[in-house]
């Protein structure tokens, strides 16, 4: 569960403020949010996950205090419970597409390469059309398996929020169904919660609620 | 950290273009100091040991360092002549041997040195196989002359015309190799050595030609006077020395004034040394008697004085690689912003993203390291042998 309240924030030096009174999402509950460019939605994503700290309020994911908990300790819970897919992928050029996937453990320090993460790694890939790509480089991926390997790395961990901003703004029609399958397939079977940024409309009977971010937040640049 | 560690290594082998560069950029300049220090040391003591067996040194009164360059490593253009009369000179004050030195031609590149057998015995020079040179037109070769030329016993070497449409100089000559030397790591190892009668003929002071007494053509002969007989340019003269024209070879002219480019001098004690010296030291000498060692010992301050100059701006060297491989290094985390915003969004601990950059930058420098030090290894292994061929 998320559960944000009567939060302010603003970047050091900007004029850009965002204010939240109120926002709460229930564990397994799918939610897409809306909204014009530039008014904060990436902001709130990263207010969720703990990247950003508000200046006020709280903010509190899976009943931890984002908010109010160390940087280390909020990495250590991001790491463990949240899984961000990006529009971009953000995937490492310089490794193959099973690094890319495992590189949360890989680097971590808190969660164990183990097999069975080698192994549930490895299905991930293969339910998601790429197991026979797993030692190729992600450079030499399409757009849309680039993403599948974002989505099997932020699954990896079985995490109980999975965060998305704009998953599908990169690809095409037929991947982007691909995509939002498989998303949604995960997030099923772990029972987690999905906040998604999403522009495109035409997918958004698939989530549980659509909230336009105007109605619940307010921000001013 | 074999995680991190293995990241590191994707990261570089992915990037292998930039990261051999570096590699190789820190290497050397990790090297280069070493590798100069050592040159420098190891140089100085070939170069004195070789100065230091050799006693005296008698040469034309011109620079000192080249006439002990090329009495001891054959390296340098020839000094001026001497009279060989200065070899009995030496003899008579019953102070010491003299051995003749006429370095003045070349066989494909490799010095013809002009001697005699007391040469051999005085650098202890022992042959791996063939004779000494005893007639003329025989010659023996340093073992790397002999490797380079691709020559053994019974092959010949053709000494190289001083100017090529030089019609009244030197002829090529072909010399019989009669034996190889032994390798002894010294310049000896990298000449053609010969008797000193050899190398005048190569001079063309002596000649061997067809017998004109016995000549039947008669438009070669262009007048007898006497016992003289004067002959046209059709004769025969030979260009190879072999057993059957050997005796037709003469010299015209006094021995005593034929040319030398040095004489070693050998001492009986330090004591005939002196005196040696002394006897050059006259008001009105045209000749100098020199001890190697002196010049060498100078010449060598002067190149320790350069090493240090040297050894500065190898640290300069360093500074500035070490500079830019700073800097490859920050543009690289320019570059990398990207990769290094997703793992702290994702929540990759801090300190392991910066022991992933940090494990990079220690993988280079430990390759360069250990590169260095392979180059060191071998450098150090055949630094004398480097070292010979700087000096030859």
């Amino acid at each position: 569960m998320i559960e944000l309240s009567n939060i302010s924030f603003a970047y050091s030096g900007g004029d850009y403020q965002l204010d939240i009174e109120s926002l709460k999402i229930e564990a397994g509950e799918t939610v897409a949010i809306t909204g014009l460019s530039g008014v904060g939605k990436t902001t709130l994503l990263h207010l969720i996950a703990g990247i950003l700290i508000p200046n006020s309020g709280t903010v509190v994911a899976n009943g931890e205090p984002l908010s109010r908990i160390s940087d280390s300790e909020r990495r250590r819970f991001r790491l463990q419970h949240i899984g961000m897919i990006f529009q971009e992928f953000e995937l490492i050029e310089y490794l193959s597409v099973r690094d890319n996937i495992q590189l949360p453990y890989r680097l971590s320090g808190n969660l164990t390469l183990g097999s069975s993460v080698r192994s549930r790694a490895q299905m991930l890939a293969h339910d998601s059309g790429i197991g026979d790509k797993l030692d190729r480089n992600v450079a030499q991926l399409s757009q849309g398996e680039r993403q599948r390997v974002a989505i099997c790395r932020a699954v990896l961990p079985n995490p109980k929020l999975i965060l998305a901003d704009e998953p599908t703004g990169n690809l095409d029609p037929a991947n982007t169904e691909r995509v939002l399958d498989l998303i949604f397939h995960n997030v099923v079977q772990s029972g987690a919660s999905f906040v998604c940024i999403t522009h495109e409309r035409h997918y958004l009977d698939r989530f549980h609620r659509v909230l336009d971010f105007a109605d619940f937040a307010s921000s001013k640049s | 950290m074999i995680d991190i560690f293995q990241l590191a290594f994707k990261y570089l082998r992915f990037h292998w273009i930039k990261t051999g560069i570096l590699i190789v950029a820190i290497a050397l300049i990790v090297f280069l100091p070493f590798g100069l220090d050592l040159l420098v040391r190891h140089g100085s003591k070939s170069l004195l040991a070789r100065a230091e067996t050799t006693p005296l040194v008698v040469g034309q009164k011109a620079s000192p360092l080249e006439l002990v360059l090329s009495t001891l490593y054959f390296d340098t253009a020839p000094p001026p002549e001497i009279a060989f009369a200065e070899v009995a000179r030496i003899n008579e004050t019953g102070l010491a041997t003299a051995i003749p030195v006429y370095n003045r031609f070349r066989a494909r590149g490799f010095p013809i040195v002009g001697t005699n057998l007391d040469y051999f015995s005085f650098r202890n020079l022992h042959l791996a196989e063939g004779r000494h040179p005893l007639l003329i037109g025989e010659c023996v070769l340093g073992a790397d002359a002999a490797d380079a030329l691709e020559i053994s016993v019974g092959d010949y070497v053709i000494s190289t015309p001083e100017e090529l449409f030089d019609f009244a100089g030197t002829y090529p000559l072909k010399i019989e190799v009669v034996g190889i030397l032994e390798g002894t790591g010294t310049p000896d190892d990298r000449i053609i050595l010969t008797d000193i009668k050899t190398t005048w003929i190569i001079a063309g002071i002596a000649h061997g030609h067809e017998d004109v007494t016995q000549s039947t053509k008669d438009d070669t002969i262009l007048r007898r006077e006497g016992t003289r007989i004067v002959t046209n340019a059709s004769i025969v003269t030979y260009n190879v020395i072999n057993q059957s024209n050997r005796a037709s070879y003469h010299f015209h002219g006094e021995m005593a004034d034929f040319p030398l480019t040095s004489v070693i001098a050998l001492p009986d004690d330090p004591r005939a040394k002196a005196l040696l010296q002394g006897k050059y030291l006259g008001t009105g000498e045209t000749m100098q008697m020199i001890a190697p060692s002196a010049v060498i010992e100078s010449l060598l301050g002067t190149v320790f004085r350069l090493r240090e100059y040297l050894l500065l701006g190898s640290l300069l060297a360093v500074f500035s690689t070490l500079s830019t491989a700073s800097l490859v290094f920050f543009l690289s985390l320019r570059l990398r912003k990207r990769e290094i915003e997703t793992m702290h969004r994702i929540g990759l601990p801090r300190c392991r993203v910066v022991g992933l950059l940090a494990t990079e930058i220690t993988i280079v420098i430990a390759t360069a390291v250990i590169l260095a030090t392979l180059l060191g290894f071998v450098f150090s292994r055949y630094v004398d042998y480097i070292i010979l061929k700087l000096l030859t």
